[in-house]
């Protein structure tokens, strides 16, 4: 139990103690149990007064410390820091939201926003004095990662870990890398072609001696966790006797007449049995689809020399100290009948047009007829309110409008039209919208409720479409070529993936990182990050961004060779639990195991390391045997007192709460707190109006106001007329 | 000073990433809700445990409001059941003392759901208000 406590409550210039009679409580909470000390601060966050805390600290002999200021999200770390400069132990730090749970939402109420930041203090109070001195977690981390998915995120990941020096396992499932940007003949934005950046990136990696590369291969079981991640994975035989040259392998293939139906080319032709997905695939060693060559024992035994049918699958072992996952994505597969998919000959999917032009080098003809006129549904698969896919696919507006830019550059005469329900080609990919018009294509904007039709009428294919852009005028096109818009989905193997690595899945099925702004590629489960079009759809360039972030995240992790865990984590009393196995049942990451005590009693036993803290476990327990440190039933339960307990507040100093305010807070103003500081700096050149400062410090709309306001009222920022519309108010430093 | 506040005194539990910034964002916005609302954070709502929700009955709180993540949780896909399982348990544990199982209430919310928030604590005010045990 925490006995000498210091107690910080924040004026945050005015934005609290405008509401709350800060000064009142200070002097309520001297008189507290347990508080050594009790102050009220201009700003807890200045530097002035993170160092008096430091020295009240070491001069008083606090073992505790709670801070009552803005939210913990601003500012947790800040006071952590402060507890640890003193030599005070962090998780000894309990900080109470009264602003934006209190002065803020009870502005309109001050005296009941005085009682109830009474009982917050209170709150925190109690539950610091609970608070336990903990240790984080030392963990050893196996300087190696694995990235789970050749893609270009998955090799422009491997590369950069590989860069700095970790030793990296890249799995791809099939057994070709680059996943779908090697179906691309040209990518916006830069026109590459997609099998060059693959190839430029394969041989990157192959001048890495720390990658290694394993295709046909995927990850069949895991156990360990951050640190230490006992991978098993699987490669599948290519059955090529790898003694055997390239000559004699090409002859086998040009001797194969056996075909089946090929996905690289999304079904529009077919492939032999001893294939590529297309000539310079890499790695350039073909494989053998057994599958398709069971019924020709012949074949086999005439070239036995280098068809080899008894390989075997292997089953490696690899120890990695963190993981990516970078299995990407699958296409939207329309519904029979859905715009006359399956039914009608001519109506093909985005992914099936893009392999078509690459496949037609003059002309494009598809079914034996010359395409003069193609028409894009767009949306398909996305965005359905009554269906699975709510999201918006992100990429498919600009790859439609870039696939429309080439198909007229590259075929000349041809007639675009787009059906459409929004177009999203946000940032530059705008140029390529407006070449599109420009170019003669023409747009028609339909709407969910209101589908546009496919029809069969003799040999030619009817669209009608309710055009939103010509008060709803329903008008029929009759193009050679209906190209379908297919968003991108979560691939059919995630929840494999998920089991394995327990990475939590989404709404929308694709994995689900903590937090898309503060934690984008981090997941729940220590050490376990996602990256590229796995965790939603993206394009290039935003897919790479964010596998990239992942690599920098696990080189940082990796590099000093251990790391520290977070201390959040469950615990189970041994005298209490009667391993009932509950808790082991409802706990996602199997952290709970049943463990025997030197005592020899069978209990539940929590891995650490594994361990996320969620609490899930706790409430289950039929004996009440966990508790969650930070988060134990003495913490919660005294804070619940701590709200409760009577508030007894003098009267008039509450309606007198803003009496002598100003010249108060002018005297005690020394310093500035950062934000503050942040606003002059962005001031301190030219005038600037809320919008303007709001998009230099990235900060939202309304922090900047509220504190703008203080600051004006304060006379440390005064208004400099509007702007040219009159609708905002420019700023400057007073 | 006596608390002359006699809206109904809720006890919220939110969530650290998810719902805790939506309720940020309601004092951020300064819409106004009851200052008889108390919030405490927790990692995941599938980890309140009925014993404190006991707890704060017989301290005196009138209504408990988990403000869960739905389906958004980054712990757990079973996070919407789970949460619902502890409101199960609890208010078996309530019809034990007679409180009455209105008195608590699960919500999921976003963390930019300024006003939902605002809008359940006025409806559950209410629901507690007109409450006859
Ligand atoms: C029709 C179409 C056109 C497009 N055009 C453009 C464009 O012009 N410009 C642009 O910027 N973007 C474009 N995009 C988007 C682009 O394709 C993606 O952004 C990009 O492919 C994402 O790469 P990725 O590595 O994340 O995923 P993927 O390309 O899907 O790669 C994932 C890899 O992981 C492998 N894998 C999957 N599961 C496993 C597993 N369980 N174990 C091991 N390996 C696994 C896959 O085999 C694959 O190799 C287009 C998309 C479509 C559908
Ligand atoms: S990017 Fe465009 S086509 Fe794709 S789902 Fe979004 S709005 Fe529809
Ligand atoms: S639920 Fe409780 S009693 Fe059962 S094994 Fe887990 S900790 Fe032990
Ligand atoms: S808190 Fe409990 S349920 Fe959650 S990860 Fe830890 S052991 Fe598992």
């Amino acid at each position: 139990m925490r006995q000498r406590i210091g107690v910080y409550i924040c004026h945050c210039g005015g934005n609290i103690s405008d509401y709350v009679d800060v000064e009142e409580l200070s002097k309520m909470f001297h008189k507290e149990d347990g508080v050594v000390v009790s102050k009220d601060v201009m700003f807890a966050c200045a530097d002035s007064n993170q160092k008096a805390m430091v020295e009240d600290i070491q001069q008083y002999n606090l073992d505790a410390i709670v801070v009552a200021s803005c939210s913990p999200k601003l500012h947790l770390h800040t006071f952590r820091a402060v507890a640890g400069r003193a030599g005070l132990n962090p998780n000894n730090y309990v900080q109470v939201n009264i602003r934006e749970q209190c002065s803020w939402p009870h502005s309109d109420r001050p005296r009941e926003a005085t009682v109830k930041a009474a009982g917050l203090i209170r709150a925190g109070i109690n539950r610091v004095v609970y608070s336990e001195a903990l240790d984080s977690i030392e963990i050893e981390v196996k300087k190696a990662a694995m990235v789970i998915g050749a893609g270009i995120s998955g090799m422009k990941a491997a590369i950069d870990l590989a860069r700095a020096g970790n030793e990296v396992y890249l799995v791809e499932k099939d057994y070709f890398v680059g996943g779908h940007i090697a179906q691309q003949e040209k990518l916006f934005m830069t026109g590459q072609s997609g099998k060059e950046i693959v190839k430029r990136l394969y041989d990157e990696m192959k001048s890495y001696k720390n990658i290694t590369v394993f295709t046909g291969a995927t990850v069949s079981k895991v156990t360990g966790s951050l640190g230490s991640f006992n991978i098993e994975v699987k490669v599948k035989p290519r059955f090529i006797n790898g003694k055997m040259d390239k000559q004699s392998v090409k002859r086998v293939m040009d001797d194969c007449q056996v075909t089946v139906r090929d996905r690289f080319n999304e079904g529009l032709t077919t492939r032999k049995a001893i294939y590529k997905n297309y000539p310079e695939a890499l790695p350039d060693v073909p494989v053998v689809d057994m599958e398709a060559l069971r019924d020709h024992p012949d074949f086999l035994e005439k070239h036995k020399a280098v068809i080899n049918p008894n390989e075997q699958e292997e089953t490696i072992a690899l120890l990695a100290g963190s993981v990516l996952v970078t299995t990407g994505f699958d296409n939207y597969e329309p519904k029979e009948g859905e715009f006359g998919y399956k039914n009608i000959p001519n109506v093909i999917t985005l992914p099936q047009l893009n392999r078509l032009m690459e496949l037609s080098p003059e002309k494009l003809v598809y079914n034996g007829k010359e395409i003069r006129s193609v028409a894009f549904i767009y949306c398909v698969g996305s965005r359905q309110k009554k269906g699975e896919n709510k999201y918006c696919s992100r990429q498919c507006c600009t790859s439609t409008i870039y696939t429309a830019l080439q198909l007229k550059e590259k075929y000349g005469k041809i007639q675009n039209y787009h059906l459409y329900r929004d177009i999203r080609t946000y940032g530059k990919q705008e140029i390529l919208y407006d070449r599109a018009s420009k170019q003669g294509d023409l747009f028609f904007k339909y709407e969910e409720k209101e589908l546009p039709t496919v029809e069969m009428n003799g040999n030619a294919i009817t669209l009608k479409v309710k055009d939103y852009l010509t008060n709803k005028k329903e008008l029929e096109i009759t193009p050679d070529l209906v190209v379908l818009v297919t968003g991108m989905v979560a691939r059919a193997d995630a929840p494999h993936i998920s089991e394995l690595f327990k990475i939590p899945i989404g709404n929308d099925k694709f994995f689900n990182e903590i937090h898309p702004k503060l934690k984008p590629v981090e997941t729940v489960i220590k050490g376990v990050y996602i990256g590229g079009t796995c965790q939603g759809p993206k394009n290039v360039s935003e897919a790479v961004q964010s596998s990239l972030a992942g690599a920098s995240k696990i080189t940082a992790l990796l590099k000093s060779g251990t790391v520290m865990g977070d201390p959040v984590v469950a615990r189970i009393d041994a005298d209490v639990c009667t391993w009932c196995g509950k808790c082991a049942e409802v706990c996602d990451y199997t952290a709970i195991r049943e463990t025997i005590t030197k005592a020899g009693k069978h209990i539940a036993g929590v891995n650490r390391s594994v361990c996320t803290g969620c609490g899930i476990c706790a409430p289950v327990c039929p004996v009440n045997a966990i508790e969650v440190a930070k988060y134990t039933d003495h913490e919660i339960e005294a804070m619940i007192d701590g709200f409760a307990a009577e508030v007894e507040i003098r009267e008039e100093d509450v309606s007198a709460v803003n009496e002598g305010k100003e010249d108060f807070v002018a005297a005690h103003m020394k310093e500035y707190p950062q934000i503050w500081k942040d606003i002059l700096d962005t001031l301190d050149t030219e005038k600037k109006t809320i919008p303007e400062m709001v998009d230099t410090l990235n900060m939202a709309p309304e922090m900047v106001t509220w504190h703008l306001m203080t600051m004006n009222k304060y006379g440390v920022v005064s208004p400099a007329g509007t702007n040219d519309k009159e609708e905002y108010y420019y700023y400057k430093i007073k | 000073m006596p608390n002359d506040n006699t809206s109904p005194k809720i006890l919220v539990f939110s969530t650290d990433k998810i719902s805790d910034p939506g309720i940020d964002q309601a004092g951020l916005r300064k819409i106004h809700y009851s200052p008889s609302v108390y919030v405490i954070n927790m990692p995941c709502s599938s980890g309140v445990k009925p014993r404190w929700i006991l707890h704060a009955f017989e301290k005196g709180f009138d209504g408990v409001f988990i403000a869960a993540d739905g389906h958004e949780c980054s712990y757990s896909a079973s996070c919407p059941e789970r949460t619902n399982d502890i409101i199960i348990a609890s208010q078996k544990l309530m019809a034990e003392k007679n409180i009455n199982p209105k008195r608590i209430r699960m919500a999921a919310l976003c963390s930019v759901c300024a006003e939902p928030f605002v809008s359940h604590m006025e409806n559950f005010s209410k629901i507690l208000a007109g409450l006859e045990e």
